[in-house]
């Protein structure tokens, strides 16, 4: 068969829009997610046999799922009768059979059991980010190595190792009850962030975004707020919009990084701004307000100012006043002084960030010192600033960062 | 399925929690059908350690790991899955004061 016969192309077609489906549909029928992916491959090599012969079934995933399961039977009870014990599995297999299918709501909710196994918090931070771009997006082992600059054996052993806690342990694939479902929501929605921000701002390497882990990150995001509309899951994908906004403006021709102030606010993408400021207040009118709401409605003032000069940086500072009573850490203090520092000038942000710094809670963060070499600069202290700088420079492991701060080091001794 | 909740403590804090809420804590458990075993146990330096090497015992004192915290006593619970066995591991009293390590139990090939 050739890669231009129509039902091969519809094949493809169907493989890139519900092979996720129906890999989720058939962990749960099988309870066994490496069962459930040679099931599902089975179903498609099915497909690619009876569909030009029989016609393209009016629900192709419905047809791949039975398909998966009926492969899966085949091959279990082969296995069955090696070990004598023909039947056993049969019965077994018919039964969660009877109740997956008496309930059509379950159908929709095994994306979500899916989601939420992989980002199971009894798993490792490493094993949630990895399963969940293997089985939720459908990377390749090698395509996630190669995102996370991880050699391709390393990560493949960490899904296995991953998979055998959740058979060996019995993680349940489910959908969190109501009581549990908060905490384990923040533990699916870290692991998306985690996947969008190595790739928007990989923390090491030669490029500073890798748009495909982005992307992935933004799709997921999209799944769960359409499967499961809680006001932080909404308030994540916008903030991932409107940070991915800017995604062509904020690296200059010559790969290097430029500043929110300095990026040229044509460059951003207007119909994502859009979409991520409904967003935000969609999560903000959800009446309780997380930090991520909060941090995306940051986000869509800054990307619906025409300029770093007519943002509202008083705004921008009670958001962040708002932040820091439900979500406070150094870092988002660090933020807010930077805002302090736009909304009433340098020598009030240099307070605030000195006394941060001080406090040693962020003495080896690289963008604190940035933070005030920048204020030093802006404030003439050019000793100060310089000082600062090569702190920053010190401790930064990324590379255009690192030229970033050299030439602004070398503009200083000007 | 089984899981052995292994409680850890740090040694100064072996008695921070009273005896009597952790007899309630078991009798809760062991009411909903979900206790098979538990004890609390004597501090590490009581503790002993027996080898068997080329036929020959050899027992020592100990162990002493360098681990703050010491295995303080275990609760071995019957459990529908991994969220049910975390569910009872976060009502056992020290997991406030120490932590409490979840492990299937492995049933032994005949």
């Amino acid at each position: 068969m050739t890669a231009t016969d129509p039902v091969h192309e519809t094949v493809n077609a169907v493989y890139v829009a519900e092979s996720r489906r129906v890999l989720a549909t058939l962990i749960r029928l099988l309870g066994d997610f490496d069962a459930a992916e040679e099931a599902m491959h089975e179903a498609f090599r099915a497909a690619l046999e009876q569909w030009p012969r029989d016609g393209i079934p009016g629900n192709p995933r419905a047809w791949l799922v039975s398909a998966g399961r009926f492969k899966a039977i085949d091959s279990r009870r082969r296995l069955a009768r090696f070990d004598g014990l023909d039947g056993v599995s049969d019965a077994v297999i018919a039964v969660r059979d009877e109740a997956a299918w008496a309930d059509p709501e379950a159908l929709e909710d095994d994306r979500l059991r899916l989601i939420f196994t992989c980002c199971h918090p009894a798993l490792s931070s490493d094993a949630q980010v990895a399963l969940t771009l293997r089985e939720v997006c459908g990377l390749t082992t090698e395509e996630i190595a190669q995102a996370f600059v991880t050699p391709a054996p390393t990560l493949a052993q960490r899904i296995v190792r991953a998979k055998g806690k959740i058979r060996d342990a019995k993680i349940p694939y489910e959908v969190p009850e109501r009581g549990d479902l908060a905490e384990r929501l923040d533990s699916v929605l870290r692991v998306i962030y985690l996947v969008f921000n190595e790739g928007y701002a990989a923390s090491s390497g030669a490029s500073v975004t890798r748009h495909d882990l982005s992307a992935e990150a933004i799709r997921v995001g999209r799944l769960l707020v359409e499967l499961l509309p809680e006001p932080e899951a909404i308030g994540l994908l916008a903030l991932m919009l409107l940070h991915d906004s800017r995604r062509a403006a904020r690296v200059n021709a010559g790969g290097d990084l430029v500043l929110l102030n300095d990026q040229d606010r044509s460059k951003w993408d207007r119909a994502q701004i859009g979409e991520g400021a409904r967003l935000v207040e969609r999560a903000l009118a959800g009446g309780s307000v997380g930090p991520y709401a909060i941090q995306a409605a940051i986000a869509a003032v800054h990307a619906e100012a025409a300029s770093a000069a007519e943002t509202d940086w008083g705004e921008i500072v009670g958001l962040y006043d708002a932040l820091m009573r439900i979500a406070g850490s150094p870092v988002v203090e660090l933020n807010r002084a930077v805002a302090v520092a736009m909304r009433d000038g340098p020598a009030a942000g240099l307070v605030l960030v000195d006394a941060i710094l001080e406090r040693g809670d962020l003495k080896d963060y690289r963008l604190a010192h940035a933070a005030r070499a920048d204020l030093c600069r802006r404030l003439g202290r050019v000793a100060e600033a310089g000082e600062s700088y090569a702190r920053a420079l010190a401790l930064t492991r990324q590379e255009p960062e690192r030229r970033f701060l050299e030439r602004r080091l070398a503009e200083l001794a000007t | 399925m089984k899981y052995l909740c292994l409680v850890y403590m740090e040694e100064q804090k072996l008695h921070a929690v009273p005896d009597r809420e952790c007899v309630a804590c078991g009798d809760g458990l062991r009411q909903g059908g979900q206790l098979l075993a538990a004890e609390a146990l004597q501090p590490i330096d009581t503790a002993t350690t027996v080898r068997v090497r080329n036929g020959k015992v050899s027992v020592t004192d100990g162990p002493f790991a360098e681990t703050k915290e010491q295995l303080a006593g275990f609760y071995l619970i019957e459990a529908r899955d991994l969220n049910d066995a975390i569910q009872v591991a976060a009502k056992i009293p020290p997991a406030r004061e120490g932590s409490v390590e979840v492990r299937p139990v492995r049933e032994l090939a005949p």
